[in-house]
């Protein structure tokens, strides 16, 4: 039984967690930026954020935290924007790298190019509420997505790369290749917390 | 905060200042080949910054110091994952549109290389591509980000492995910060003309109590505890240049230089990795006294160094800039 204020740790390591904290905080939740395996303990959910996915594998590998989160993000309701959404991909590309290989999706890194090919777009989503404004830096693509992933929202062809979902759902388990954190529009983030709500 | 309009400067910094986010809570460190810069993405780098001369060696050696030749940027853009940044001088913004065209990630105009321009800086709102400039102060902080700048780096003293100038600069840009917010609304046209900045800019720092670009530090860090010490007086992120690949005890000018393609001797190569892992652990739990311990134990040498107060002022490369 999850309380009705849940308490929601962001992947602490490096990158864009500051912004997911504090607009999780915004939407009433409880939030712990986490460095350690031990802090992991009283969480009813995680956010693993954007920024490198090398430097996050980097740090999961020492002192056994890597495996203690592979634990958790199987057990427990994990958002994953950018890097956070290759850590939990089944099969990663562009170079190939390790992964906790809980989400049924093919993600390619770094598939739009370098920060000159960045872009901010705007697309419908099935979330109500009209388009949903949505942030790529750097951004990863996902070429497939298992029988058990729902898409939430594609990112249409853009530059000869053929349209992709860039938003999905597993169970209890979001992904994003956007950053929902550096728009104002809070309702990806809202999706999070009532996923994390219904979680039993 | 960049506010939701859609129009084509504010798209494009928030674009900017996205991706300096994405670089928060890490080491960005200088690489001078492509084997340097495998062993930065394999200590867990964020990013590296592509030069051919880290400054301690600009320093010892003279000479103008200029962007780094296409060739070998390129080829550290092939080599690894991570953003890759390059260095160009202080108002030349042919280097910068040859940078742009090269898509390097971020572009630093930067105080380390020979200044081009000894009025101007460059005006980054005319590119695509992020900039990040230097600052010893809120004043110097501010006119960067009016001219375009989606990131700042307090300046230190580069090349000298002596953080106190790097400790000087952020200390004074977050005093001039909070001074700024108890300032009422009609002192704060006097406080823009004393900080020779934007008013705009300047009302925005007083009412959020901090820049609204993020800000990080450079200059002078070359161990663990520099690392942590810098994050936790502010920084969002250090840039380590000289402290990686400098051997302890004297500074090599030919060190990583590498024109026959030759890589570090392996025992160099240890000592290069372990700085570098060091410095990585130290940045993200910099408020974690006991992992910083762990780091420092770890960490193989630092770089001599060069005392700051025995460099004459005309000699600081941080008076480069306007």
């Amino acid at each position: 039984m999850i309380p009705s204020t849940p308490t929601i740790g962001v992947l602490a390591l490096q990158g864009a967690f500051e912004v997911h904290a504090r607009r999780l905080a915004s939407l009433g939740a409880n939030t712990a930026l986490i460095r350690t395996p031990e802090q992991l303990a009283p969480l009813d959910a995680l956010v693993l954020p954007g920024g490198e996915s090398t430097t996050f594998l980097w740090h999961l590998e020492r002192s056994g935290f890597y495996d203690i989160l592979n634990a958790f993000v199987r057990t427990k309701p994990v958002f994953g924007t950018c890097a956070g959404c290759i850590l939990l991909a089944k099969e990663v590309s562009n170079p190939a790298q390790k992964s906790f290989g809980v989400l049924d999706i093919s993600v390619e890194r770094n598939a739009y190019g370098r920060q000159n090919d960045s872009a901010i777009l705007t697309s419908e989503t099935i979330l109500p509420g009209g388009p949903l404004e949505m942030v790529f830096i750097r951004a990863p693509r996902i070429s497939r997505i298992g029988p058990g992933v729902e898409s939430l929202a594609n990112r249409e062809t853009t530059g000869g790369i053929a349209a992709s979902p860039v938003l999905i759902r597993q169970g209890n388990l979001l992904a994003a290749t956007f950053h929902p954190e550096l728009s104002e529009d809070t309702r990806v983030h809202q999706l999070f917390l009532d996923i994390v709500r219904s979680a039993t | 905060m960049a506010n939701n309009n859609g129009n084509h400067t504010s798209t494009s910094l928030r674009l900017k200042t996205g991706l300096a986010e994405m670089l928060k809570g890490g080491v960005i460190m200088d690489v001078m080949d492509v084997d340097q810069a495998i062993i930065a993405e394999k200590a867990g780098a964020v990013a590296v910054m592509a030069l051919e001369r880290v400054p301690a060696m600009i320093r010892a050696q003279g000479g103008v110091a200029r962007m780094s030749h296409p060739g070998m940027i390129k080829a550290i853009q092939k080599a690894v994952s991570i953003p890759v940044m390059a260095k160009v001088r202080i108002g030349h913004f042919v280097e910068a549109q040859v940078l742009e065209t090269l898509s390097v990630d971020f572009i630093d105009e930067s105080e380390v290389l020979t200044p081009a321009d000894e009025l101007h800086h460059i005006d980054k709102h005319a590119f695509k591509t992020p900039f990040v400039c230097g600052a010893k102060d809120l004043g110097e902080a501010l006119r960067r980000i009016a001219e375009g700048a989606a990131l700042i780096r307090t300046k230190g003293e580069p090349g000298t492995g002596d953080v106190i100038h790097a400790v000087r600069h952020m200390r004074q840009i977050t005093s001039e910060i909070k001074a700024l917010t108890v300032l009422s609304d009609q002192e704060l046209y006097a406080a823009a003309k004393n900080l020779r900045a934007p008013y705009e800019l300047v009302v925005s720092v007083a009412r959020t109590g901090k820049l609204p670009v993020p800000n990080f530090s450079a200059g002078g860090i070359a161990t663990p505890a520099d690392a942590a010490l810098m994050m936790q007086l502010g920084a969002e992120t250090v840039f380590v240049g000289s402290g990686i690949f400098m051997k302890e005890g004297n500074i090599r000018l030919e060190v990583g230089l590498a024109p026959n393609g030759q890589p570090l001797a392996p025992e160099e190569r240890a000592e290069a990795e372990s700085r570098a892992t060091a410095i990585v652990r130290a940045a993200t739990h910099f408020d974690d006294p006991a992992i910083v311990a762990e780091a420092s134990e770890d960490c193989l040498g630092a770089m001599k160094g060069l005392a700051v107060g025995t460099i004459e002022v005309a000699d600081m490369m941080q008076n480069r800039g306007w």
